[in-house]
């Protein structure tokens, strides 16, 4: 492990005042959901604790996780926050390579057995390991390894943490989430394609003040994941008033209407862009016209269409419905002829009855 | 890893609604055609008047409650009138369902907003628990009512509940809300053509018919 400076030291090469420091500080805390008394305590957590070792492995992805991250408009507090943990292994970031590399993995992991976070952005291949290695060892094998010493695991975008794009139909490496292989671990959820830089970061900054923070039932920080874009968007009124915009470039998309009808799919989708936004809270899909593609849920990629609206159909219903129409029809036919014929033979069968007749059965 | 609220509202956009536009698109072609085929003997008899305008009009004026019935039976008339009109307007013109109707049909007309949509769904419900009760109050009409009716009412107020739940977030799941509500529309379409729901396609048929045998004899009807 190489020694870095510590955040308080790095914060002043970069030229950010320890009141800029605790002010982000706040905004992580109130990022959390967490009461605002607790600021402070982040700040001495990020400042003093022990770094904890990271080890950040990548594996069936775009790379879009790490850059989201590492390249929002730099130097900002998230790039230093990683300097509050020690960041032992991470092919893209770190300056060696190959065997070298792995060495560093493997040394991190024995020094810090049972003690290290462990990172994972992107999914793992399971039909054939060799569809995805590194340095030539499997991604499976990889994470199985590194997973068995790490104190909880941080599966980072929606790969990692569901499956993602490589594991959208028809799935041809057989992808899967860290959490469909690793069942025995503490994992924390970090969903988005890619995620929010405060999101991760505040993610890592409640892990090593507070431990784990609450998670939903697909393992999402509740801090992060709790509500729908849908009930934080500032397009929620026009959808209320029933104002939408039917094309991207049509007067209700001018006006800013709601973009249900494009597809949004807002009102499924659990994450905090609508609030926290992007690039340093500068705006949002939905703010700059695209309707939301729900990329913090499971499987958003084989949600029926990105610009389907949600109440439509998503399959080929239509030949369905030829079909039913067609058999429908022919089996009415085939039932008023048979109602016909029957008719016709209960005429046939017609005996005149009289009085006598009735008289001399009963 | 996967979400199961997800998963069910897809179920009920892909292989649910598949099913559901089959059983009713099939089930309403069969009925109808059947009635069709079925047909009527021929009536030899000169007419005395004009059946097809008889009949036509008999669509319509059979809509209004004849004269004194809304006061022999007034929950009846108006509940029934309230819940058709309530239906009706949180159907057609609750944005999400234009863009299911624009699917389906390339048709669209402008929305309503939440207020008016969510009112008509109220005044919807309660005049379907109106109605119940007084089937329920009525020793002749609970008589009556069969099972069909109470299944028939249960599947029409569904939809309009479950509907009011997921759009408002009242309680449980967003996503599951809005797979149910789904789920209980396509209940409802799978049900259509074998209850009297039927009514909403037949009616048409059965008034012109009712018409133009008046109207054939002569009669106003
Ligand atoms: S979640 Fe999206 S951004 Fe992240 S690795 Fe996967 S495809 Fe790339
Ligand atoms: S744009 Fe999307 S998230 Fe915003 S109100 Fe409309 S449907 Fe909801």
């Amino acid at each position: 492990m190489t020694e870095r400076p510590l955040l308080p030291e790095l914060l002043r090469a970069n030229g950010i005042s320890r009141r800029g420091f605790m002010k982000y500080c706040a905004a992580l805390t109130s990022a959390l959901a967490l009461p605002p008394a607790l600021a402070p305590k982040i700040a001495w957590a990020l400042e003093n604790a022990a770094r904890p070792s990271v080890i950040w492995l990548s594996f069936q992805e775009c790379t879009g996780c790490t850059e989201s991250i590492t390249r929002s408009a730099a130097p900002t507090i998230e790039d230093l926050i990683f300097n509050a943990v020690s960041l032992d292994y991470h092919h893209t970031l770190m300056a060696a390579s190959g065997t070298a590399a792995e060495e560093a993995r493997l040394a991190a992991m024995e020094a810090n057995y049972g003690k290290y976070l462990l990172v994972v952005d992107g999914s793992i291949p399971v039909d054939n390991p060799a569809y995805s290695c590194i340095a030539g060892i499997s991604n499976l094998e990889m994470l199985k390894e590194t997973a068995a010493g790490a104190a909880a695991i941080v599966a980072v975008g929606t790969c990692a943490a569901f499956g993602g794009i490589p594991h959208a139909n028809p799935n041809p490496t057989g992808a899967v989430a860290v959490g469909d292989i690793i069942t025995d671990k503490p994992i924390i959820n970090v969903p988005g394609c890619p995620p929010i830089p405060i999101v991760m970061t505040s993610v890592l900054a409640h892990y090593l003040t507070f431990g784990l923070p609450d998670l939903d039932e697909l393992g999402r920080p509740k801090a992060f994941y709790g509500e729908t874009i849908h009930d934080r968007c500032y397009r929620r009124p026009f959808y209320d008033k029933g104002l939408f915009a039917e094309g991207f470039d049509d007067e209700g998309a001018r006006a800013g209407w709601c973009l249900y009808k494009l597809g949004c799919k807002g009102p499924t989708t659990k994450s905090v862009c609508a609030t926290v936004k992007w690039n340093d809270g500068t705006s949002f899909p939905i703010q700059s016209g695209h309707p939301c593609l729900g990329c913090t849920e499971p499987n958003f990629w084989d949600n029926g269409g990105f610009y389907k609206p949600l109440s439509t159909p998503a399959g080929d219903y239509r030949r369905v419905g030829l079909a039913a129409a067609a058999a429908g029809a022919a089996l009415g036919v085939a039932g008023g002829l048979m109602g016909r014929a029957n008719k016709a033979r209960a005429a046939r069968a017609h005996e005149a009855v009289d009085a006598h007749d009735l008289e001399k059965k009963s | 890893m996967t979400n199961p609220n997800f998963d069910l509202l897809m179920w009920a956009r892909t292989t649910g609604f598949d099913i559901a536009l089959a059983i009713m698109v099939g089930g309403i072609l069969l009925r109808v055609v059947e009635i069709v085929v079925l047909g009527r003997k021929k009536d030899l008899a000169r007419p005395k008047g004009n059946p097809v305008a008889q009949g036509l009009k008999t669509i319509f004026t059979r809509s209004l409650p004849r004269k004194g019935m809304v006061k022999e039976a007034p929950v009846t008339y108006v509940g029934g009138y309230l819940f058709h009109i309530g239906f009706a307007v949180a159907f057609l013109f609750l944005g999400a369902h234009i863009a299911l109707i624009t699917d389906l049909t390339g048709l669209g007309w402008p929305e309503a907003n939440k207020a008016l949509i969510e009112t008509a769904a109220a005044v919807a419900v309660v005049a379907l628990i109106a109605l119940a009760w007084t089937r329920f109050s009525n020793p002749v009409r609970r008589m009556l009512t069969t099972f069909d009716d109470w299944l028939v009412w249960t599947l029409s107020i569904l939809p309009l509940v479950t509907g009011y739940i997921a759009v408002n977030k009242l309680f449980g799941d967003g996503t599951l809300m809005m797979a149910i509500h789904m789920l209980s529309a396509e209940a409802l379409m799978v049900a259509f053509p074998f209850t009297k729901l039927m009514h909403a396609v037949t009616f048409a048929m059965a008034r012109y018919y009712n018409g133009s045998i008046q109207g054939r004899k002569g009669a106003e009807s």
